[in-house]
């Protein structure tokens, strides 16, 4: 599968003229502390000067650190709102839904609490796609059980490319990307390589087989959300 | 006392009416009689003597101690429940209330009726008032206290009514109220007809307490004595009276709601705080105060923000007076920025941040910002969600990681030189081998902020077998002096 194409699943371009609604979707890092999704999310939601509202419980504060600032950017604002227990989480998450100005709204929901259920998905789901607002649920040591996101992925870090002038430093991140149920697009695994001052994210077939794939390093269009 | 009776009335030994009773207070000589019940003021015992003196006259009376920070604690409430007939009140000294009364007295059907509501308020709370209404505090005070009952004295009668009550209603101390009984002036009508000059002659040095001419002046209104309420008065309020004291407020908060954005709207303001006070039955005030990030008046979403909040306030027996006010009212214009009428989206930013703000407090919402600092937790500091920015940090040119903890995680490290990058570190009960590495950056501790023997930091961003990207830290050097061996931690992970 060529990267141009996942591409243009990926930015909803092969489905239909106009552009695909923003909706609910859930990241399930690998481990807990692995920062590969919180990179992911960011590198999908749109491009705009629109703040985000990123709501966070207290167990994933105290296990997975806070969103640093330097490190995010200061193009989009955060609006951060730190809470305790993930029934407010939601609570903010779904209020946030209601504000059409919002850029995005990012959770983050330690392990399976009783709160999020199935129909609390849905919820988030469709106040998601009517106010047309990208939703991001970052789930960290949970198990992905019943649930209304219409994406769901499981994200890992690989090891970085190399670095263009250090042979024994890290370069550009590399991700691992498994999309295991989607309701618009056949659900798919790619590697991902973000670079980040282009805030350009390349996909890849996953190597198989030992086979090298086609479309490692070409060149692919930026994934609009 | 009657506060102490209704104590004990509810500790259930309340005393019966026929025992005379007193509460002492601590006087210079031993305790002197500080009040005294009904049956003990038959006995012929007066507040201020001796209580030995007084079991002398009486030797069946009981001694119970006062509480008089307990009094002054429960007048201080009795002037906010007071509010609820005028908007000024004040303490007046130990024992009395000050309403300012001007231009609220009609709402009540004029001042008798008004004086009658509020006997007949303060009985059911089972105190019992002395009332007068005067054009100026110091008449009021005399007459309350040596006038008739209900005394309502009118703006050019106030010289004939205070003239013939004694010379202890000015509000003198105990020494000048002495001297000018020794000097034959036992009314106030002998003061007043005194001449002028021979008592400023006498009264020259002496202070408001001791100067009978001072005190004339502002019962007469000749000297202004103003009523300094406990806050200031606010500008926009509605209320609701109830037939009959109730526990949630809930059904009438949308009314108020309306009515207090319909006046906000009359007069071109908006507010940022609303306080929503109930009276008790039980002669107490609860409040519930709110405020939002922007000035607003927008019933709906000023109802909304009480969602949770009621359930906080304390009914007690219920309540059957509501108020709401709004503070920190500032001028506020409608703003139309789309052709078709909408509103901008900003506002509903500001919206969605007070429902947060007033749900889960407003530390919880919060904004990043960049700091002008080398040391990663202080180059991101917190402001309010919507606050102006007034200076921001540039960003630092080196990267930085996605996430950072709250408190470096120590690890232990092992490294093949000891200056150099870890070989290997265990993070959690679990290990991570260095597959790749870049650094070390090397950052300063600030001298200018940090205490004396704070340790420079070199910063790694290591890559795990896995592939997991970790920013860690040695903190200090091997034999820098400020130490033993340098300690490694874990302080953010890189996407």
């Amino acid at each position: 599968m060529g990267s141009l194409r996942v591409q243009q699943r990926l930015a909803g371009q092969a489905n239909g003229p106009g552009p695909m609604m923003h909706t609910l979707s859930e990241a399930f890092p690998d481990t807990a502390t692995d920062a590969a999704a919180v990179g992911f999310v960011l590198a999908r939601l749109p491009r705009s000067t629109a703040p985000i509202l990123w709501v966070q419980d207290r167990l994933s504060r105290k296990e997975a650190g806070r969103p640093y600032l330097p490190g995010i950017g200061t193009d989009r604002p955060l609006i951060m709102v730190d809470l305790s227990r993930a029934a407010d989480v939601l609570w903010a998450m779904e209020d946030g839904l209601r504000c059409k100005a919002l850029g995005g709204v990012i959770g983050e929901v330690w392990g399976d609490p009783a709160a999020l259920d199935f129909t609390a998905t849905k919820r988030l789901a469709m106040r998601s796609e009517a106010a047309d607002v990208p939703c991001w649920l970052i789930r960290r040591a949970a198990s992905p059980d019943l649930s209304a996101a219409r994406e769901r992925w499981r994200i890992a870090s690989l090891p970085a490319a190399p670095h263009p002038h250090d042979a024994q430093a890290p370069g550009l991140p590399r991700w691992s990307l498994d999309l295991f149920r989607s309701r618009r697009r056949p659900p798919g695994q790619w590697v991902a390589t973000y670079d980040r001052a282009a805030d350009r994210l390349d996909l890849a077939a996953p190597v198989r087989d030992g086979t090298l794939a086609t479309g490692d390093g070409a060149a692919g269009q930026r994934a609009a959300g | 006392m009657e506060r102490w009776q209704r104590v004990m009335e509810r500790q259930g030994n309340a005393p019966p009416d026929d025992i005379p009773i007193v509460l002492a207070r601590e006087g210079h000589h031993g305790p002197v009689i500080h009040a005294a019940n009904r049956a003990a003021r038959l006995n012929g015992i007066h507040p201020g003597s001796r209580v030995v003196d007084m079991r002398a006259i009486c030797p069946e009376l009981q001694v119970e101690y006062a509480d008089p920070a307990g009094d002054r604690a429960a007048l201080d409430r009795l002037v906010l429940w007071a509010r609820r007939w005028c908007p000024w009140t004040v303490r007046d000294g130990e024992d009395g209330l000050i309403l300012d009364t001007t231009g609220s007295d009609h709402l009540m059907g004029g001042e008798a009726a008004m004086l009658v509501e509020m006997e007949t308020q303060l009985s059911l709370l089972g105190l019992s008032a002395q009332l007068a209404v005067a054009p100026t505090w110091g008449a009021a005070w005399a007459l309350a206290r040596f006038g008739p009952v209900r005394a309502i004295c009118g703006p050019d009668e106030v010289g004939v009514k205070l003239g013939a009550l004694p010379v202890t209603g000015l509000r003198l101390d105990g020494e000048t109220v002495l001297l000018l009984r020794r000097l034959g002036l036992k009314t106030v009508g002998a003061v007043m007809d005194v001449p002028r000059l021979s008592l400023t002659r006498r009264f020259v040095k002496a202070g408001l307490e001791a100067n009978p001419l001072m005190r004339l002046d502002q019962a007469l209104g000749k000297l202004a004595e103003p009523v300094a309420s406990v806050d200031a008065q606010p500008r926009f309020r509605v209320q609701s009276r109830l037939a009959e004291p109730i526990f949630d407020p809930t059904p009438y908060l949308p009314e108020l709601c309306e009515n207090l954005c319909e006046a906000l709207k009359q007069a071109g303001q908006g507010c940022r705080r609303l306080h929503l006070t109930v009276y008790r039955t039980d002669g107490d005030v609860s409040h519930v105060d709110v405020a939002t990030s922007a000035t607003t008046r927008d019933p709906g979403h000023l109802h909304g923000l009480f969602r949770d909040k009621v359930e906080r306030i304390n009914p007690g027996f219920g309540f059957d007076l509501i108020t709401l006010e709004a503070g920190g009212v500032e001028e506020m214009q409608e703003r139309q920025n789309r052709l078709d009428g909408g509103s901008d989206d900003d506002l509903h930013l500001t919206r969605l941040v007070d429902r947060l703000s007033a749900k889960f407090g407003p530390r919880a919402v919060t904004r990043p910002v960049l700091r002008e600092s080398h040391i990663p937790e202080r180059a991101e500091g917190q402001v309010a969600a919507l606050a102006a920015l007034a200076e921001t940090g540039e960003a630092v040119a080196k990267e930085r990681p996605l996430r950072l903890f709250d408190h470096p995680e120590e690890v232990r490290v092992l490294y093949a030189v000891p200056e150099g990058p870890p070989a290997q570190f265990v993070w959690r009960r679990q290990t991570h081998r260095v597959a790749r590495y870049a650094g070390p950056e090397r950052i300063a501790p600030e001298w200018w902020k940090d205490r004396p023997g704070t340790r420079l930091r070199d910063y790694f961003k290591v890559e795990d077998q896995a592939g997991r990207r970790i920013w860690l830290y040695r903190e200090g050097l091997h034999e820098d002096g400020r130490g033993g061996d340098p300690r490694w931690f874990v302080h953010g992970c890189f996407a």
